[in-house]
This record gives structure tokens, C-alpha cells and sequence, in this order.
């Protein structure tokens, strides 16, 4: 059984919450449209398509378009040998999807992860805390809004309070793009004081 | 009279707590508070910055909460701040126990999203089975000195790191740098074998076969070790699934699975070598799975430097890197003397390789399991989006479940035998 086919399964079960699968490189990926129906689907896809192993969940912050999160969900089966990727979408007003934990428990980690990392909470996680980040740190870092250098923190008693000094910030150009101080944001010393705005 | 009078109830009110410990009913005087022990960040069996609270029901823990994020850096932040080539540095720091093995993950990934890893020239792709291979030999046997070392057998220690030091030696011939390698290029790698290396290598194969056999006489029927390890921190097929473990914590459990064999890539696929696997899960399993796989290892190199294409000192001139200037930098007295040259190292330096707009995930069998890495491109030379799935994180997060009803003792062993590297857990 190849993963195209256990996704035409998927698709079979759940209709049109289920795109069509897409191929790159050799990777099948199925979006499902609504966030709130992934632990249905997970469990579908462990108990009837042999998906025992979660490789990995990850999410994308799609800063300034709508919605902004994708998860991205790694499947893998021990039995069949196949990838999948699930993909779905959480708009940032709801930043929030049922928990897979109950399906796969190394979920666990990686959900707390995305919520230290991007602030998406899951419903029904047995213990959504930060898990790379210390409690009572105050914002998600790894959102594209979230400056390079850091941010200083208004809670006195947590450490490293200050921004990282840049020093112009990584060297990355675009081809026919801006310069990196208008395009990159992320990459000036907060002390200029300068908005995100660009030049 | 009087005195009796006094003795009478003391007594009673001893015995009355004693028959109900002996009766079954647990008495409130026998049931002692909780400790908690906060075990690390510092503390020389956590390899690292692991932090673990003990909850602890006199020597037995009864609750453990694994603390991670110690070292933290943000690499993942980092790695959409530049190009791709510029991130190969930072995936030395991943495993830092072996570096060589992130390098040629990290470089698959980003070719795997080019589609150019099936281009690679075959002898790159040996130069990168050996690199891969040297690693493991080299983090198994430092999993197994400190492992040994943590249970008490230091001799093992001292031999084990008298051979990963010949290691290092080869990797700086090869690499030029004896820690952080940053050996690989996107599409190649950044220099060819140097003269007499294969033969170095193979000498030191010969003196690492014996270094694993002398290990072995020490530890394998060693009283001592087996006693602290066997049936100790024991990991069921479905719990060692269902956590996500892989590699050899996931072996040792069982499960007959290998990156390199479900999915080869490389050259792995003309290559022979087993499966190293466990049947009981334990600490000792997982022990005599790395034993195994280092001894697969070599096998593996001995097979490369044999069938190597253009032979060890690379005589019929082999290429080791993409013939594309759009990838790959050119030779740099090209780039002095040549205008189309000159023009692909300032475009390769300044915006990276074009990547097309996409996302893969591709993942390894690396020393400590399943290192993957999963990239969202918009296109250009930046990723939009890098994640790692470090094997550690996944390895570490068993613990809270596996802890409960060992001895504090028994931490040690455990830590030992999951042998996980915080660089890569917190990354």
C-alpha cells in the first residue's frame, strides 16, 4: 500500500474535510480544512491506517495572511512503511486545536513545544506548559513578529531581560529585493528604535 | 501501684500501631512525607543540562517531571534569518557528539527540497556514508564510556575515549576541525579525501574492533553492570512506539526499524549490514544494541573505503561536489580567474541556493535516532520555516512514564542507556 492510497482512505472516510493528496519529492500531503476535527482524523488514522508513529508536529506562523497557523502533523507507520503529512489551518483569533495526545502520546512534547514557540493552545492537553522556554516567560519567539535580537521582558525577576545587541542582524539578501535594514525587520538592534515598519 | 499506672497506657499506645501495620491497614505513623529532589541541571549523569524533579516515596520515585530548555538557542529562529549554507555550522551544535552525522542530514534535507539529492556524485555519497558512520562509532562510544562510568565501571570510560580520540584525529584530517566539522556543502561536501586518510582509517578500524571487544569482556558479563542495567528501566514495544523513541532506544525495544534500511538513502542500499535489535527493553538491551551497531558500523566502513569510486587517494579524479555553479561554490582560482565563476560565488555568497518554493521532511538514522528536518521554502536561499525533530526530545519525553517505581539508583542507568544529548533536545 503506498501513502497516496492511505490517503485517498483518509479522504474516503472524512469527504471533503480532506483535500486531494499532493505529491512533492516523493512526500504526500493532505489538508484537512477544519483544525478542530484533527484528533478525529488522527485516531482514524492510527487505529484504521496503521499510522502508529508521529514523527514530528510542527506549526508555521503565515504571518499577515489569514489564517495565520499551520500545523503540519508527520505520520508514519511501522506496518506499511508510508509517510503522511497532514496539514491543517488555525486562524490567530481561535490559536487553538484539539490535542493528538490522547492518540500518540509523544505528542505531548511537541504540542507544548508549539505552544511555547507560537502560542497555539490544545484542547485537552494534559499539561500545556512552556517546555524550551522558562515559565513566566512572556512571549512566543518563534512568531515572524518576534524580533531576532529578542525582546526585552517587563518581569524583573526573569532573566536575560535585555535584547541580544545584532550588529546589523544576519547577512541575507534577496535577488531584486530590499536591503536588508528595509527588509529584514528582525535583524535591527531594537535600541535604534526603529518600527517594523521599514525605512 | 502508681508507677504501673503510667507504663500501662504507654504501652497500649505503642502496640496499637504496630498491629495495624501488621494487619494490612497502613498506619498514619508509617507512611512518611513525599521528598521531592530536584536532580541537575548540573549534575554529572545528566549529560548536560537535563533538570529532573523527583518526587521520591523513600528511595522509590514515584513522580518524575523531566525540565528541559536549558540550552536553548533558538535555532530554529536563527535558521530563517539565513541562507542555508550559512545554518551547516549550527547543525553541528545539534548533537555536538557527532557532528559529521547533523552535517549530512542537514545537507540531504536541503537537497532532498532542490531535488538534487539522487544528483549527488556517487563518490560524495560514500565520503558521506563514512562521515556518518564515523560518527556513530564515535557518539556510541562516548554513550558507552559515560554510561559504564555512570554505573561505575571507569575503566571503560578511559578506553572507550582513547579511541574516540583517534576518531577526532581523522576527522580533522578530513575536515579540517576536530569538533564543529561543518564538513558539508548543498551538493557536496567541502573537500575531498586527503592522501593516505583511507589508510589511517583503516588501521584504526582494526585497533577500534579490539577496543569494542575489550569493552565488551568488561562490561558485557560483568556482574556489576548487568546487575544495574537488567530489568532496569524497562520499555515495551507499544510504549517505546507510541513515545516516539527511535534509534537505538527504539531497537532495543524490539522494533526492527533503520532509516537506513526502510529508507535508504546515500549509498546505503549497496551496502550490507543488519539490525541490531533487543527483545526486552531494558537498560542492557539498548547497551548490547549500540555494542552491535558499531560493530555494523565498521563493517559498513570497511565496505566504503573498498568500493569508493576513484579509490582512496582519488587518483581518476572523481567528483565530490554537484558540477553546477548555481549550487555548489566553484574552485577559487576559478573564481579569481574566471567572470562566470566569479558571478556564482557572489550569488551563491550573498543569496544562497535557489531553492524552489516547497516543504519536505527528511530524516536520518543518526547516532541517537531519527534526526529529521522538516523545511517550508517560499522560494529563494532563506528557509521560510526550519524545523528540527530532534531524536533527544523524543527519546527524553518517556521519562515521566518510564521513571515511576525505580530506585533513585536506577536514574543513572536509565539516563545512561537513552543516551541523549541536550544540545540537540533544546536545540
Amino acid at each position: 500500500m503506498t501513502a497516496r492510497e492511505l490517503a485517498l482512505k483518509l479522504k474516503e472516510r472524512f469527504g471533503n474535510l480532506i483535500s486531494d493528496p499532493r505529491e512533492f519529492r516523493g512526500e504526500i500531503t493532505v489538508q484537512l480544512s477544519e483544525a478542530d476535527k484533527i484528533a478525529e482524523v488522527c485516531a482514524f488514522a492510527k487505529a484504521d491506517l496503521g499510522f502508529d508513529y508521529l514523527v514530528d508536529i510542527t506549526s508555521i506562523d503565515n504571518y499577515g495572511s489569514d489564517p495565520r497557523w499551520t500545523l503540519a502533523y508527520h505520520l508514519y507507520g511501522y506496518g506499511h512503511h508510508c509517510a503522511l503529512r497532514l496539514k491543517t489551518e488555525v486562524s490567530e483569533e481561535a490559536s487553538e486545536a484539539p490535542t493528538v495526545s490522547t492518540v500518540w502520546r509523544t505528542a505531548d512534547w511537541h504540542e507544548r513545544e508549539i505552544y511555547d514557540m507560537m502560542g497555539i493552545r490544545f484542547r485537552g492537553h494534559p499539561d500545556l506548559r512552556r517546555i524550551l522556554m522558562w515559565e513566566g516567560y512572556p512571549y512566543f519567539p518563534l512568531r515572524k513578529d518576534f524580533p531576532l535580537a529578542g525582546r526585552p521582558s517587563n518581569v524583573p525577576e526573569v532573566a536575560f531581560t535585555k535584547s541580544a545587541p545584532m550588529e546589523g542582524g544576519p547577512f541575507v539578501t534577496v535577488a531584486g529585493g530590499a536591503d536588508t535594514m528595509a527588509r529584514e525587520p528582525r535583524a535591527r538592534t531594537p535600541d535604534t528604535g526603529a518600527g517594523k515598519e521599514g525605512k | 501501684m502508681a508507677t504501673q499506672e503510667i507504663q500501662q497506657p504507654d504501652a497500649a499506645a505503642l502496640a496499637r500501631p504496630a498491629d495495624g501495620a501488621a494487619g494490612g491497614e497502613e498506619a498514619p505513623d508509617m507512611q512518611g512525607e513525599k521528598m521531592v529532589l530536584n536532580m541537575g541541571p548540573s549534575h554529572p549523569a545528566t549529560h548536560g543540562v537535563l533538570r529532573l524533579v523527583l518526587e521520591l516515596d523513600g528511595e522509590i520515585i514515584t513522580k518524575a517531571t523531566p525540565e528541559i530548555g536549558y540550552l536553548h538557542r533558538g535555532d530554529e529562529k536563527i535558521a530563517e534569518n539565513m541562507t542555508y549554507t550559512q545554518f551547516i555550522p549550527y547543525t553541528d551544535r545539534l548533537d555536538y557528539l557527532a557532528p559529521l552525522a547533523n552535517n549530512v542530514a542537514y545537507a540531504l534535507a536541503v537537497e532532498k527540497l532542490m531535488g538534487i539529492d539522487k544528483a549527488l556524485p556517487p563518490r560524495c555519497q560514500y565520503i558521506r556514508v563514512i562521515c556518518c558512520e564515523l560518527a556513530r562509532i564515535s557518539a556510541h562510544l562516548l554513550g558507552l564510556g559515560s554510561f559504564a562510568m555512570d554505573v561505575g565501571a571507569l575503566t571503560v570510560f578511559l578506553f572507550t575515549f582513547t579511541e574516540r580520540e583517534k576518531i577526532y584525529n581523522l576527522i580533522e584530517a578530513l575536515t579540517g576541525a576536530r569538533f564543529t566539522t561543518t564538513y558539508t556543502r548543498i551538493g557536496g561536501v567541502s573537500r575531498d579525501l586527503p592522501p593516505g586518510w583511507a589508510d589511517q582509517c583503516r588501521k584504526f578500524l582494526e585497533e577500534v574492533v579490539r577496543n569494542i571487544d575489550e569493552t565488551e569482556q568488561l562490561l558485557t558479563r560483568n556482574r556489576i553492570f548487568v546487575d544495574r542495567t537488567r530489568d532496569v528501566g524497562v520499555i515495551s514495544r507499544a510504549d517505546a512506539i507510541d513515545y516516539g523513541l527511535s534509534g537505538p532506544n527504539l531497537r532495543g525495544s524490539g522494533v526492527e526499524f533503520d532509516l537506513r534500511k526502510a529508507h535508504p538513502y546515500l549509498v546505503y542500499d549497496q551496502l550490507d549490514f543488519e539490525i541490531a535489535a533487543g527483545s526486552a527493553g531494558d537498560c542492557y538491551d539498548r547497551y548490547l544494541v549500540r555494542i552491535e551497531e558499531m560493530r555494523q558500523s565498521v563493517r559498513l566502513l570497511r565496505q566504503c573505503l573498498d568500493k569508493i569510486p576513484g579509490g582512496a587517494d582519488n587518483a581518476a579524479g572523481e567528483p565530490v561536489n554537484i558540477p553546477d555553479g548555481k549550487t555548489v561554490l566553484p574552485p577559487k582560482y576559478k573564481v579569481l580567474t574566471s567572470m562566470e565563476e566569479l558571478i556564482h560565488q557572489f550569488i551563491l555568497v550573498t543569496e544562497g541556493v535557489n531553492a524552489p518554493p516547497g516543504e519536505v521532511f527528511f530524516s536520518a538514522e543518526n547516532p541517537k535516532g531519527e534526526l529529521g528536518f522538516y523545511i517550508n521554502s517560499k522560494g529563494g536561499g532563506t528557509p521560510y520555516r526550519l524545523k528540527i525533530r530532534s531524536p533527544s526530545f523524543c527519546n527524553l519525553s518517556i521519562l515521566s512514564h518510564l521513571m515511576p517505581g525505580h530506585m533513585v539508583s536506577d536514574t543513572v542507568s536509565i539516563f545512561g542507556s537513552l543516551d541523549f544529548v541536550m544540545g540537540e533536545c533544546d536545540r
